[in-house]
């Protein structure tokens, strides 16, 4: 059996992995060897937990058959998954970080003693009170995450639910939440700990309906930023440092990267979790709806243009995922290079679903990570560049969101893709993009649309290089 | 006058904010999305928790209504982190570096 202060060494030791496992990714060189710190980490908290009981009779061999059911599931889920599907898998993985804290704070609700907390109906304040922030926690994030995933997934319309009094009722159930929390510290009921999980449950749901499918980066980066404080009140309860130094890590991680998205979209917080933002812009799109004249074109013409070109920027988005067109892309691009032509790759930061999605699926169709730019890097680069090919991208190369200040994505970063010489844009139809404004550059005098499934699209294109 | 234990984890958490914060910015936005399953797999280190709880049964009783919270915590934990782990390793190994030859 290990001392009390040894175990405490040893979870500072994975805290501090877990640390390493985070600063291996600033570089793709680092980051193998930091998700090895990182299950180095894991493997030392488990290790130490076992042994710090030091109960090694029936009982852990059942705590092993979960274990082992558990990991087997994931492992098959981790190799068997497409990398088109990371958001769901993301989502659905946060969702059960949530429940799993749920879980644990109702272990240790039941059955106190077993964690040093007191007896039933008499645990210390303190440890009652970070046990019930983090059970409320990780209720949200379980259902939040659920809704994220249904709505990833499809199985959920991506489009906002929204009723009136939706924030009024938000707000109630939020305050309730806090006078729960309050009662239950003086009362002790268990039926009181009961309800505030249910009311936690249900404000999960409600939070997320409201937010639509593009505004799904900043809804994952923020269930993890909340799984993370989840795992932080329990990490409080059990008195683990390993517990807590992960959960302030993933809580201010999921935090900045809800940053960055939302300022990759010009939009607060606020804004985007109060949602409802595509519902609400298409009346005004609808109103102005006149007919202007839009060259369309085939893959011919747009193999002609490319062929031609010294340099060529390719600019993804969603569509490209939904298209699963990553490694037609790169055939297509394999083959331009054949022919000396120079190919970079544009990404916005909110691009696709959540944050880096697009830079997976081109890592996943072997594109050189040293040929893919963030939008800050390559913007410049647009006015010298030949050709953009725009395949499943919209909003995020919309001009108008740099000249018209009554739009609502006016201010908004985009990629200057109109400053090409020209511009190919792959895309089904006409339709407005989420934002639910129309896209200027479907206009304009030096766009090429070429109206086709982006997958079938370039493989077209490829075989007229 | 002592200084409450709670003083010292709060701190712990405090400055983990502070780490958490500096590195995740040095992060590369090419691996955000790895960033998030490797998060979501040391997360899951809540499973100390629950094996404490699932093992916190005498041998007369392995299942109780809170250890069995704590078997089912276990597997939901392991899931993510094999599968977070795994996940995470097979996305990074996609990303390579251009070959100089061509």
């Amino acid at each position: 059996m290990l001392s009390a202060n040894l175990s405490a060494i040893f979870y500072l030791i994975s805290g501090v992995l877990f640390i390493l496992a985070l600063r291996g990714l600033s570089s793709p060189e680092t980051s193998r060897q930091g998700n090895f710190f990182g299950i180095l980490g894991m493997i030392i908290a488990t290790t130490v937990t076992f042994l710090s009981i030091g109960n090694f009779s029936t009982g852990f061999v059942v705590v092993l058959i979960f274990l082992l059911v558990g990991g087997l599931i994931g492992a098959f889920i981790a190799y068997k998954i497409p990398m088109t599907a990371m958001p769901e898998l993301v989502a659905g993985f946060h969702s059960l970080v949530g429940l799993a804290a749920v879980f644990v704070a109702i272990a240790a609700f039941l059955n106190p003693g077993a964690f040093n907390l007191g007896s039933p109906g008499n645990i210390k304040l303190g440890s009652l009170i970070e046990m019930s922030i983090g059970a409320a926690v990780g209720a949200i994030t379980f259902s939040g995450s659920i809704i994220a995933f249904l709505k990833l997934q499809g199985i959920m319309s991506g489009s906002p639910i929204t009723f009136k009094g939706q924030h009024p009722l938000n707000a109630l159930i939020l305050i309730s939440i806090i006078v729960l929390t309050y009662l239950l510290c003086s009362t002790q009921s268990s039926n009181l700990f009961w309800i505030l999980l249910a009311v936690s449950f249900l404000i999960g749901f409600l939070l997320i309906i409201p937010i639509g499918g593009a505004d799904m980066p900043v809804v994952i980066s923020m269930l993890n930023s909340y799984s993370g404080w989840a795992a932080a009140g329990i990490g409080f309860t059990l008195e683990n440092t390993a517990l807590i130094i992960t959960g302030a890590l993933v809580g201010s991680s999921g935090a900045i990267l809800s940053y960055i998205m939302c300022k990759g979209m010009n939009r607060s917080f606020f804004n985007v979790i109060l949602g409802g933002f595509g519902a609400t812009e298409q009346s005004s799109s609808s109103q102005n709806k006149e007919q202007r004249p839009v060259k369309s074109g085939n893959a011919d013409d747009a193999a002609f243009l490319m062929k031609n070109a010294s340099s060529v920027i390719i600019v993804p988005g969603y569509g490209m995922a939904v298209a699963q067109a990553q490694h037609a892309l790169r055939e297509m691009v394999d083959t331009l290079k054949k022919n000396d032509i120079k190919v970079s790759y544009a990404i916005h930061p909110v691009a696709g679903r959540m944050p880096g999605h697009m830079n997976v699926l081109l890592a996943e169709a072997n594109v050189p990570y040293d040929e893919v730019f963030e939008l800050e890097e390559i913007n410049n680069d647009f006015a010298n560049a030949d050709v953009a090919f725009v395949i499943g991208a919209n909003d995020v190369t919309n001009p108008v969101a740099k000249t018209d200040p009554q739009s609502p994505i006016y201010g908004m970063p985009v990629l200057d893709v109109e400053k090409c010489k020209s511009v190919l844009f792959v895309k089904r139809s006409l339709s407005p993009g989420y934002a639910g404004i129309d896209n200027d550059l479907f206009y304009k005098e030096n766009t090429l649309m070429l109206f086709a499934d982006a997958k079938k699209m370039t493989e077209d294109i490829t075989k007229n290089l | 006058m002592e200084i409450d234990p709670f003083i010292f984890r709060l701190s712990i958490f405090i400055l983990s904010i502070f780490i958490g914060y500096y590195v995740v910015w040095s992060v590369t936005p090419s691996l955000h999305t790895p960033l998030m399953s490797v998060t979501n797999a040391i997360s899951s280190v809540i499973i100390v928790g629950a094996i404490i709880a699932g093992l916190a049964g005498n041998s007369d009783t392995i299942f109780n209504a809170s250890s069995i919270f704590g078997f089912l915590a276990i597997s939901l934990a392991a899931i993510n982190i094999f599968g977070g782990f795994l996940v995470t390793q097979r996305m990074l190994a996609m990303y390579k570096k251009k070959k100089k030859v061509k």
